[in-house]
């Protein structure tokens, strides 16, 4: 069991040093240190402190602490800081060629707790997004209820809501990896994911108030109103049960490129069935057999057939810090923390292996715990400057075990695009370099 | 009486008249727990957006369309981005192609077990007919969406089949016939829904065991990204925080870090947004010309305005038989600001 090592490991004078000076650092040799410190120093005023004498950051007072800041409002709407720049969507090179289809992934490596900013949550458009006037956005709910019926989103924004923290998946999230490693960092890997508290009513509500016909209704269809007009089908017990008509995301109104103003959420379910830009539902007896329920999301198994309708995103976790594309800067203690999630309920317990999957410890779990949404989890590791593998395992509260990526082969192939759920190995160098691998 | 009791009085005279006409307007939700809130859809609305087509058929509309004219719409409207013959692999994966006679018999494409077509096309997929003419009826063409009238959707449904070799050059489509057709399409019986993904109370098909100790006798690594792909995501130390425990990894030598901060050219943003890129590569062709190619014709022969106003009329000749539609949604101001960047060398 690694012993976390007390205290603060980064000594702060090293913190504006590249990478080549901190290898010279790690590998105990600190004397050009002092170059280091008075070069830092040298283009300050006269009365800039020796380095001699101390951290030239703390030593020399920096503009902020001298000067007169900004006003308040200065950014009507706030923007992060300017030096977290580096972490923004991204599109995979080469994985689709139309901007208007594509993904783009978000930043699971920079990540904090459970919830993604509403500027970085994930995007997957199928003919381009819209920022649609709310005031003429309408819901129409028809097929098999008592009255069809249109509701504007003052109708809608009328109701009784809800507020719920839920995953959302794509169910191609990790499609990339199931033959082979392909891409280098968590962004990629597993970037199709993201969580937020969404606000909105209860589809339930909704079909209640149309006189739903309880006898021959099985099925739901929920189709967006732009070009590609994304339609999918949800059994009907799944809608009555946790689905959400939602308007806000984080507290806010849904970002454009999220829907705005109005999509479904279904918990637990992958994203291409939480449709976007959502204005119609319908209640039908038969499933629909859309073209992304028959071309794609279909997944091919090793016999030649395509399994349909495969939409619950099964218990997967990842590790997020560190991960592929990162490195070390030292030996000793790191906080090793990743997110697990589970279309099926609640994360039960996550376990994490240093050794490639040979020896497991137990991750503390973070609260909160909730069903359908991810779970943050830590635990406390001292690299001693060894190669090492690492990798999460959880279970979610059904019993079930995230699987192996040979396991998930030897019953589904390598072939399938979708619904690859398999425990992500990240290698880690003597170098400090972190890379992902597959055992 | 106080301003606030007016208002309180107009307030309750408007509530009594909404009641009013919601109880005129609901009647067959009276029991509505929440009154006032939605309204009936009227019969045309009702028309207008329910357009989907289920397996069975029920939602298709009546009509019926040639392969011969589903050939014209494809080389007008469908080529640029599929290819001519569907088989293009260029902006979208490929329509046709991967099928054989055996299938239409089986109902099982083959090369999906032998895995010996390179690509999963389209024809190779296709379980249900309905889903490629809903799908076309709602989606396509690409840039202009429910655009087409029932016949050209029947028309375009039946010129993919035939390209399939699943009916012949002079079929016509039509509600009658459509069935038969759905009995002939080569992956008919290729799906599968017996497995535990959709209910959420369904077993997974994968378990693995909670061992703690010992798992494994050895661990190999199988796969890991090969060196040259090392920089093919970015300079991966522009894509984490420049504090905190761990760094990105510098993956880009220097001149290829400063490429990837250069501020893009604003050409370059308008090329997304309008879709250019669909059909145009920067070095490359895809189904129109490299645009480093256009800027190597007409660089110097040819003023940004000229180029800007051929832009927006499209064209055919060209640069092959591929038609470029005109380019409507483009403002004139755009067009310059796209040739300009094309001009100079697009990047």
């Amino acid at each position: 069991m690694a012993t976390p090592t007390p205290g603060r490991v980064q000594r702060a004078p090293e913190n504006f040093l590249a990478p080549a000076d901190i290898a010279e650092v790690a590998a105990g040799r600190r004397g050009f240190l002092r170059a280091a410190l008075v070069a830092a120093s040298a283009g300050v005023a006269a009365t800039a402190a020796r380095a001699s004498q101390g951290d030239p950051a703390i030593l020399n007072l920096p503009e902020h602490t001298r000067g007169l800041g900004q006003p308040v409002a200065a950014r009507a709407y706030g923007l992060p800081s300017k030096h977290e720049e580096s972490l923004q969507r991204r599109e995979s090179p080469g994985l689709t060629r139309v901007g208007a289809a594509s993904v783009s992934f978000a930043p699971l490596q920079g990540f904090f707790g459970i919830i993604t900013p509403n500027g970085l949550h994930f995007e997957r458009h199928h003919q381009g997004w819209w920022d649609i006037d709310p005031t003429r956005h309408r819901l129409m709910i028809n097929g098999l209820v008592k009255e069809a019926r249109v509701y504007t989103m003052d109708d809608l924004m009328r109701l009784p809501s809800v507020s719920r923290m839920h995953f959302i998946e794509c169910g191609a999230n990790t499609g990339m990896e199931w033959g082979n490693v392909a891409v280098p960092t968590v962004q990629y890997t597993h970037g199709m994911l993201s969580c937020c508290e969404f606000t909105g009513v209860p589809l339930s509500v909704l079909l209640d108030e149309c006189g739903f016909d309880k006898k021959r209704g099985k099925f739901v269809l929920a189709e967006g109103a732009d070009g590609s007009s994304m339609t999918r089908t949800i059994p009907l017990d799944r809608a009555l049960d946790d689905v959400i008509v939602a308007w806000a995301m984080n507290g806010e109104m849904l970002r454009p490129e999220n829907g705005y103003p109005l999509r479904l959420v279904v918990p637990g379910i992958q994203g291409v069935s939480w449709v976007k830009w959502l204005r119609r539902i319908e209640v039908g007896d038969k499933p629909w057999g859309s073209k992304d329920e028959v071309l794609h999301y279909v997944d091919l198994m090793p016999d030649g057939l395509h399994r349909q309708y495969t939409s619950i995103q099964e218990c997967k976790s990842v590790i997020t810090t560190p991960s592929g594309g990162q490195q070390l800067l030292q030996k000793g203690f790191h906080n090793v923390s990743g997110i697990a999630w589970s279309g099926r309920g609640k994360v039960k317990r996550v376990d994490v292996s240093f050794d490639g999957g040979k020896n497991w410890q137990t991750a503390r779990l973070e609260t909160p715990v909730l069903t359908k949404c991810l779970a943050r989890f830590n635990i406390g590791w001292e690299w001693k400057g060894g190669p090492a593998i690492l990798q999460s395992r959880a279970m979610d509260d059904t019993g079930y075990v995230q699987p192996k990526l040979r396991q998930l082969r030897e019953v589904r192939g390598a072939r399938s695009i979708y619904h690859n759920n398999a425990i992500q190995s990240w290698k880690v160098a003597e170098s400090g370099e972190v890379s992902n691998v597959q055992v | 009486m106080s301003r606030f009791d007016r208002r309180g009085l107009e307030t309750g005279g408007w509530g009594l008249v909404i009641a009013a006409l919601v109880w005129c307007a609901l009647p067959a939700v009276a029991q509505s727990r929440f009154p006032g809130v939605g309204r009936p859809a009227t019969p045309a609305e009702v028309k207008a957006w329910d357009i989907d087509v289920r397996p069975d058929f029920t939602g298709l509309p009546k009509g019926s369309g040639s392969v011969a004219l589903g050939m014209k719409v494809w080389d007008e409207k469908c080529a640029s981005c599929h290819g001519t013959f569907g088989e293009s692999n260029e902006v979208f994966t490929p329509i046709v192609g991967g099928t054989r006679p055996d299938d239409i018999k089986t109902g099982r494409v083959k090369a999906l077990v032998t895995g010996d077509y390179p690509q999963r096309t389209t024809l190779m997929k296709l379980s249900t007919l309905s889903s490629l003419w809903d799908y076309i009826n709602r989606a396509m063409p690409w840039n202009a969406p429910k655009s087409l009238t029932i016949e050209e959707v029947y028309a375009v449904t039946g010129y993919i089949l035939h390209l399939g070799d699943i009916v012949p050059a002079d079929f016509v489509l039509s509600d009658a016939n459509i069935r038969e057709v759905q009995n002939r399409l080569p992956n008919r019986n290729g799906k599968s829904q017996l497995h535990g993904l959709w209910d959420v109370r369904g077993k997974g098909d994968v378990q693995n065991a909670a061992c703690m100790k010992e798992c494994e006798k050895s661990v190999t690594v199988t796969s890991s990204l090969p060196d040259y792909a090392r920089n093919a995501h970015g300079n991966l130390r522009d894509q984490n925080r420049l504090i905190g425990p761990v760094r990105g990894i510098v993956t880009a030598s220097r001149g290829e870090a400063a490429r990837t901060v250069a501020a893009a050219h604003p050409g370059r943003a308008l090329a997304d947004q309008h879709a250019c890129m669909a059909c145009h590569g920067v070095t490359h062709k895809v189904v129109g010309p490299a645009l480093n190619d256009v800027k190597a014709k007409y660089a110097g022969k040819l003023d940004a305005a000229t180029l800007a106003a051929n832009i927006r009329k499209g064209g055919v000749g060209v640069w092959g038989a591929v038609p470029m539609p005109a380019q409507t949604g483009l403002s004139e101001a755009d067009a310059k600001t796209l040739a300009d960047w094309i001009l100079a060398g697009a990047q």
